[in-house]
């Protein structure tokens, strides 16, 4: 008998393995929702897998009485727009600020620990001061995620422009490069993959975000949604939202590690063997 | 062409370097060999601009050297001298970039002619057959190669080696040997190799230069800094001298260390 640290699952077995918990789950919500419904066929708790097909059926293929929109749709669209401006203005701010005080020491001198108390404030708490200076609009929603997820993604990249070997520098400069030379053609080709990595592993916040301002002040949007129907206790429409929202933040997820790994191949083989 | 004169180099108390004083002819090849701690790289910096002395001053062709490196002085180091991003090709070519383009691309014909031209030095130093591999990909052999090819390309007059074969195999080191001295006689380069492997220094270039502490005092060991001890032409000497140098190095070590 081999130590337990040393058994390895084969692939069959990984995947039969990977799956098992997500099976026992389901199981037990089946299980748990049948016995409630089979005593009171009302009970909104834990609504059964037709109800909440039903539920995202009227929501996502009819359009809804009052406004004619498809709702779920509609949520889906406002909440994806809000998150990639917000997203794509944090990380090319978060690139700049990072790349400048990472790569300038002048630069680091001043800003860097500006950049420390900055991230130190929690953004939810500036969410009123969003509100009163932007108003209730967009503005503010995709202000809310740009604010929380800048000055991470600085500090971020900050530390990997820092962690480039100082050698490459010094060689770049006895091939003659200027610095403008060096940051564009040595550090940010460098960094790219690092911001993905740090977009990446920043999503997590900026949903919260997202879904936080939605719940406060929107019309439309999933965060929105979901807020919106917990007043009638529809728990139908609220487990397929969520379920949807991680389905989306997995896809995006996926869609930025492919990316990453089709557009910066030297990046992988590095993290491979590091 | 290089004149050093009395040159110390200090970090708070700790002396590192003391009085040096030396003339460089140009196309010399000088290895510095010393125990490791010994302030060879440093003095290596000094050369290269990227440290300077705490006192003395280092003359090239009369005039103060840069304090900052550039493309007169190439370098290649005992490891992340390539940039991973790029390919072997492509790590050549970025010097021509950034010498013929204010931002630091080619294109059309500029560009094919730097390819070729960094294609053709990539055969010599026998990386054709990897041009579109990236540096991971590599050995540790054909990745100093590459770090070679790539200083040498705008023909530095000094080219700088710190430990470059360091982390190699000795096959692989004999092969690399060949090669230095080869592109060194090829292009008339002068060259300091940093080395703490005495036997390469002897067997390498034409000038051996020995870093040692000529003073050592037990109760305070960083209180005198090594200078030159021995500066030999190569292949001039016995090899009981030798077994003399590298005897009074482990001598030294053993001191500090007690």
């Amino acid at each position: 008998m081999k130590r337990l640290i040393n058994v390895r699952p084969s692939r069959v077995w990984r995947f039969g393995l990977a799956l098992l918990p997500f099976a026992v789950i389901l199981l037990l919500y089946i299980s748990a929702s049948d016995a409630r419904l089979a005593e009171n066929p009302q009970d909104k708790l834990l609504p059964s897998f037709t109800q909440m097909g039903d539920a995202i059926q009227r929501l996502a293929f009819e359009p809804s009485k009052r406004s004619g929109d498809y709702l779920f749709w509609q949520d889906t669209l406002s909440s994806l727009r809000r998150l990639g401006i917000g997203m794509a203005i944090a990380a090319s701010l978060g690139m700049l600020f990072g790349l400048l005080t990472g790569a300038l020491p002048v630069v680091n001198a001043s800003f860097a620990p500006l950049l420390t108390v900055v991230s130190l404030v929690p953004p939810m708490a500036l969410l009123p001061v969003l509100f009163i200076v932007f108003g209730l609009g967009e503005v503010s929603k995709v202000a809310l995620i740009a604010i929380g997820i800048t000055p991470f993604i600085a500090r971020d990249i900050q530390k990997r422009s820092l962690e480039i070997p100082r050698e490459q520098l010094v060689k770049a400069q006895t091939l003659g490069a200027n610095s403008w030379q060096i940051i564009v053609r040595v550090l940010i080709p460098q960094l790219l993959p690092r911001l993905i990595d740090a977009v990446r592993l920043s999503l997590g916040s900026a949903w919260l975000f997202l879904i936080a301002a939605e719940a406060i002040a929107s019309t439309d949007g999933l965060g929105y949604r979901v807020f919106l129907v917990r007043r009638y206790l529809s728990m139908d429409v609220i487990l397929p939202y969520v379920a949807w929202i991680a389905l989306l933040a997995f896809i995006i997820d996926y869609a930025l590690a492919k990316f990453s790994a089709v557009a910066f191949p030297w990046h992988a083989q590095q993290e491979g063997k590091s | 062409m290089i004149e050093i004169r009395n040159v110390w180099k200090r970090f708070d108390d700790n002396v590192i370097l003391e009085n040096i004083s030396a003339t460089v002819k140009e196309g010399e090849f000088v290895t510095l060999v010393g125990a490791s701690g010994c302030g060879k790289s440093t003095f290596l910096r000094m050369l290269l601009g990227t440290d300077s002395p705490s006192q003395g001053s280092i003359l090239l062709d009369g005039k103060a050297i840069p304090s900052e490196p550039d493309s007169g002085r190439g370098v290649v180091f005992q490891q992340y001298s390539v940039f991973p991003h790029l390919t072997v090709l492509e790590n050549v070519v970025i010097a021509r970039a950034f010498e013929r383009s204010k931002l630091g691309f080619l294109w059309g014909a500029a560009k094919k002619a730097a390819r070729e031209e960094a294609a053709e030095l990539l055969n010599i130093v026998g990386l054709s057959h990897m041009l579109h591999r990236y540096p991971d990909e590599l050995s540790g052999g054909m990745r100093q190669r590459l770090a070679i090819a790539q200083a040498l390309i705008l023909k530095p007059r000094i080219l700088l080696l710190d430990e470059p074969f360091g982390a190699l195999d000795p096959g692989i080191r004999a092969d690399m040997h060949e090669l230095v001295l080869n592109l060194w006689r090829k292009h008339k380069l002068t060259v300091f190799m940093v080395t703490h492997d005495l036997k390469e220094g002897f067997h390498l270039g034409t000038r051996l230069w020995v870093f040692d502490k000529l003073r050592v005092d037990p109760q305070a060991p960083n209180a005198y800094g090594a200078g030159i001890t021995y500066d030999l032409p190569v292949g001039a000497c016995e090899p009981e001298l030798l077994e003399e140098i590298d005897g009074s190095l482990s001598a030294n070590k053993q001191a500090e260390e007690i």
